[in-house]
C-alpha cells in the first residue's frame, strides 16, 4: 500500500472504532431507556432514532451540514465556543459515521434488552440491587449477544460510511478521505488498480474485525 | 470490568492513531469537481512550488454537493465547478469574491460505445434505430453531462425516439462503466472520461452548436481567510501554465473572454 492508501486505511479504522465506541455508549443507554421506560412521545423518539437508517446518507449528511455549518444554529454556537468549525475535519467523519450507525445499535440492543426475562430483573431489585447495578450486572450480561450484534452492525455501518461523510467531512486527500471516499476518488478517476486494492483491504479488515467480535460474543465474561 | 479496560484501550489506540495536526503557515482549501482531480493535483503541486509558504488542499465531490457545502458555510477558499450553473447560483447569493470568476477549461461531449462490439452505431442519428436499445446518460436533474446530452438529443430531433431507451446514471463515470461492461449500447460522456477507459471507443462528437458550452469556472469565495492566496491560485489556473496542465489531461482551452 502506498502512503495515501495507508493513511485512508488508518483513518477509516480510527473513525470507525471511535464512532463505534461513541455509539455503543450513547446508543446502549438510549436503548436501555427505550426498553425500560414508558413515556409520552416514546414512539416519536423511536421514529427519530431510526430516521438515519431510512434517509439516504447524502440527505443525512446534508442535514448535518445545514445544522453544523457555520450558518447552522449548532455550528455557529460550536464555533463561538471552540473557535473552529467541525466541517471538513476528521471529527466530522466520526460524527457522520456515528449518526448513521446509531439506529442499528439502538434497535438491536433495545430488542435484546426487551427480551431479558422480567423475573430476573425483579428478583435483582428484590434482593436489593439498585437500577444501575441491575442494569450492569443482570441486564447487560443476559442481553450481551444482542448488544454485541448491535455493536458489530454499528461498526460495519461506520466503516463503510460514505454519503454523510462526503457531505460533512469532505473528500480531502490526506485529511478526511476514509477508505470509502478514497475508493470513490480512485474509481472516479479511472484508477481501477488502486480502487480494487482499497476494496480488498477494506473487505478483509472489516471481515477480520467482525469475526473477532463474533468470537468475543462466545467468550464468557 | 475488564470489558471497560478493553474499551478504554481501544480509545487509547484511537488517540494514538490520530493524525498529528499539520498546521501549514498558510493553507487554502479548494473544493473542486471530481472530474478535475488529476489535473488539479498537478496544478496544486506546481502552485506550491511557486509559493512555498502556501499549501493547497483539495476537497473532491460532485459540483452540486460542493455547492451545498459552500452555501452552508463550509470553510472553503476556492470553488471549481463542472458547470456554470452552480457557480452562477453561488454568485447570485453573493458568495464569490468579486471579479475572480474565470473559466479555466473546456470539455466536449462525446457518444461512446463498447470498443469490443462494432455495432450498427456510427453517428448520433443512429440512436433512434431499433438496434440501439439502451442509452446511458447522466441524470439531467443532478448531472450536468446529462443536461448537455438532453440538449444534444433534442437538437437531433431524437427526444421522443430515445425516451424509452434512456438509462439515467448518477454520474458520468457510471455512464462510462455501463458502456464499458456492455450493459448499454451507448452513452454520453465527456471526452476526458472516454480517454481513460480503453474498453470504450468514441462514436461521435456532439456538435458544439447542439449544446451549451461545457466550461469549468473557478472563483475565490467570500468565506476565504486568505484572499491573496485564493486569488493567486485562481489566477494561476487561468494562466498559460495552468492551461497547459489541463490540456495535458485532455481538456481544451476555454474561449477567450470577450
Amino acid at each position: 500500500m502506498d502512503d495515501a492508501s495507508f493513511f485512508s486505511f488508518r483513518l477509516s479504522l480510527q473513525v470507525a472504532l471511535l464512532a463505534t465506541v461513541i455509539v455503543a455508549i450513547t446508543g446502549g443507554v438510549t436503548a436501555y431507556l427505550l426498553a425500560t421506560r414508558r413515556f409520552r412521545g416514546k414512539t416519536a423518539v423511536e421514529v427519530l432514532v431510526t430516521l438515519p437508517l431510512v434517509l439516504p446518507p447524502t440527505v443525512t449528511g446534508y442535514y448535518l451540514v445545514v445544522l453544523l455549518g457555520r450558518h447552522g444554529w449548532l455550528g455557529s454556537a460550536l464555533e463561538a465556543v471552540t473557535g473552529g468549525s467541525i466541517v471538513f475535519t476528521w471529527w466530522a467523519a466520526v460524527l457522520a459515521s456515528a449518526i448513521v450507525a446509531f439506529p442499528l445499535m439502538v434497535r438491536t440492543t433495545q430488542a435484546a434488552i426487551e427480551s431479558v426475562d422480567r423475573t430476573m430483573i425483579d428478583t435483582a431489585y428484590t434482593l436489593g440491587y439498585s437500577e444501575l447495578q441491575t442494569a450492569l450486572r443482570v441486564v447487560l450480561p443476559l442481553a450481551r449477544r444482542g448488544i454485541l450484534a448491535g455493536v458489530s452492525l454499528a461498526f460495519a455501518r461506520a466503516i463503510g460510511e460514505f454519503g454523510a461523510t462526503l457531505m460533512l467531512a469532505g473528500n480531502i486527500p490526506g485529511r478526511t478521505d476514509t477508505m470509502p471516499l478514497a475508493i470513490y476518488s480512485a474509481a472516479s478517476s479511472g484508477d481501477w488498480g488502486r480502487a480494487h486494492g482499497l476494496v480488498a483491504v477494506l473487505t478483509l479488515a472489516s471481515a477480520a474485525l467482525l469475526y473477532a467480535a463474533h468470537k468475543l460474543g462466545r467468550v464468557r465474561w | 470490568m475488564s470489558r471497560l479496560v478493553r474499551l478504554l484501550s481501544l480509545v487509547l489506540v484511537g488517540a494514538w492513531l490520530a493524525p498529528a495536526g499539520r498546521a501549514a503557515e498558510r493553507e487554502i482549501l479548494v473544493s473542486a469537481a471530481i472530474t478535475l482531480k488529476e489535473a488539479l493535483a498537478e496544478a496544486g503541486a506546481a502552485f506550491e512550488r511557486m509559493h512555498p509558504d502556501v499549501r493547497v488542499a483539495f476537497n473532491f465531490a460532485s459540483s452540486g454537493q460542493l455547492k451545498a457545502q459552500i452555501e452552508n458555510g463550509a470553510p472553503v477558499d476556492v470553488f471549481i465547478s463542472a458547470s456554470g450553473d452552480e457557480m452562477t447560483a453561488l454568485a447570485a447569493k453573493g458568495l464569490l469574491l468579486p471579479d475572480t470568476r474565470v473559466d479555466i477549461a473546456r470539455n466536449e461531449l462525446v457518444l461512446v460505445r463498447r470498443a469490443a462490439e462494432a455495432g450498427a452505431l456510427s453517428s448520433i442519428g443512429d440512436l433512434g434505430r431499433a438496434g440501439v436499445r439502451r442509452i446511458a446518460v447522466g441524470n439531467p436533474a443532478s448531472v450536468p453531462a446529462g443536461r448537455y446530452a438532453r440538449e444534444v438529443l433534442a437538437q437531433a430531433g431524437l427526444t421522443a425516439a430515445v425516451a424509452a431507451k434512456l438509462i439515467l446514471a448518477e454520474n458520468v463515470r457510471q455512464v462510462l462503466d455501463y458502456v464499458a461492461r456492455g450493459e448499454v449500447d451507448a452513452g454520453f460522456v465527456y471526452r476526458t472520461d472516454a480517454r481513460v477507459d480503453a474498453r470504450v471507443t468514441v462514436v461521435a462528437e456532439a456538435p458544439a452548436a447542439s449544446h451549451a458550452p461545457i466550461l469549468y469556472p473557478a472563483a475565490a469565495l467570500k468565506t476565504t481567510r486568505d484572499a491573496e492566496a485564493a486569488r493567486a491560485f485562481v489566477a494561476f489556473l487561468g494562466s498559460p501554465e495552468g492551461r497547459a496542465l489541463f490540456a495535458k489531461h485532455g481538456f481544451e482551452a476555454p474561449p477567450a473572454r470577450p
